[in-house]
């Protein structure tokens, strides 16, 4: 798989705007992004409001996945384009998610809103009007995504990649630095984990780092690619970009992305966990 | 509170302001015409690796809830980059000053 099958430069995603089949769509946790300004014609797609059931914590299930892009006017041709703000944190879930319910047209916009903005491109806030379509989902590809005894059960024998920041990888902290400190009973992380931080997949301008980068990256902290490996985060959206890179751009085929995450494993009682810096 | 990984709505913070005891980097990104807005402000450590990043308000202002330590903060913008340092060793606010050229 190549660099062009799964992310799309900001260059090309102003020049086909207009071309009919493809579909921009923004992907943040806060709307108020997208409704202050957006790429022309991008639908919005709220990650907590509309992607997550809003009882139990899990996804929207087959049927709603289906009514939401058929809301959307997201066709089962159409190449949808993902971006967001965060570096595409929230877009690369996205894409992650479109993958899960067996959506494979679907890209990345490189660099995502950042990228975008930095390079000085229009923003819009007029509303997209598609029409609605009737999407048809798959069930969940579940050999792109860890439950709880997996990654319990990987523990020193899969790889196991916490891609969040050094400090709550040691337990300093629970959460981002931009956030205030909340969200799981225990800090530190799970035993044999390796900690490479997702944004040291990312250059300062929100682009991936290319797949030579990344496999070096990787290799340096001790991944071995023979093995299965599992990625997770705090909520399981950084862990979705760093999903990206090995399986994506690297291309490694068995890797799973943890969604639970630090805010259900930090949480489960009686399970290993460990402090400090690797 | 909020479950996800979004930074709060970015607001100015005052010296004083009670920071329940954390550590809070915060400030004001200006460009070459007082305040500048939209900025993407980057939390980098001692060593310079990234910590965390927030897009700073339209006035310009950005904070960080930080472990104790020497930070870089560092402000990306279509006009022009630019970064500034602070030594938040305790809880309370910790403020600093970006101008981008």
């Amino acid at each position: 798989m190549s660099r062009e099958d799964v992310l799309v430069t900001t260059q090309w995603a102003e020049e086909n705007l207009d071309t009919p089949g493809v579909v921009f769509a923004e992907v943040d946790e806060d709307t108020t992004a997208y409704d202050g300004g957006h790429i022309r014609g991008a639908v919005k797609i709220d990650w907590k409001n509309e992607l997550q059931d809003q009882v139990r914590r899990d996804f929207v299930d087959k049927a709603g996945f289906e009514a939401l892009l058929s809301q959307k006017g997201i066709g089962n041709d159409d190449l949808v384009v993902l971006y967001g703000g965060n570096n595409n944190w929230f877009a690369a879930y996205a894409y992650w998610y479109f993958k899960l319910y067996g959506h494979d047209k679907v890209k990345l916009l490189d660099g995502g809103r950042k990228k975008w903005e930095l390079d000085g491109r229009e923003l819009t806030t007029d509303e997209p009007q598609r029409e609605r379509t009737s999407y048809t989902a798959k069930e969940q590809d579940l050999k792109l995504r860890a439950f709880r005894d997996e990654v319990v059960e990987a523990i020193n024998t899969k790889n196991l990649v916490d891609v969040r920041s050094p400090d709550e990888f040691s337990g300093k902290l629970l959460a981002p630095a931009h956030l205030p400190q909340e969200s799981a009973q225990r800090a530190g992380h799970i035993p044999s984990a390796v900690n490479v931080p997702w944004s040291k997949a990312a250059n300062e301008d929100g682009t991936f780092k290319s797949a030579e980068e990344l496999a070096e990256l990787y290799k340096e902290a001790g991944l071995d690619t023979s093995k299965s490996t599992i990625a997770y985060c705090r909520i399981g959206e950084r862990s979705s970009h760093t999903w990206f890179a090995l399986h994506e751009l690297i291309g490694l085929e068995d890797v799973k992305n943890y969604d639970g995450s630090w805010t259900e494993y930090g949480s489960l009682v009686g399970v290993p966990i460990e402090t400090g810096a690797k | 509170m909020t479950d996800g990984c979004g930074a709060p709505q970015q607001t100015a913070v005052a010296a004083d302001e009670d920071t329940n005891g954390q550590v809070v980097v915060a400030g004001k990104v200006t460009g070459g015409d007082g305040p500048l807005g939209g900025a993407y402000v980057r939390l980098l450590n001692a060593d310079g690796e990234f910590a965390g990043e927030v897009q700073a308000s339209p006035e310009g202002d950005f904070r960080f809830y930080a472990a104790p330590g020497s930070w870089t903060v560092r402000a990306l913008h279509r006009t022009g980059n630019g970064e500034a340092s602070v030594s938040a060793e305790g809880p309370g606010v910790h403020q600093v000053a970006i101008a981008v050229a």
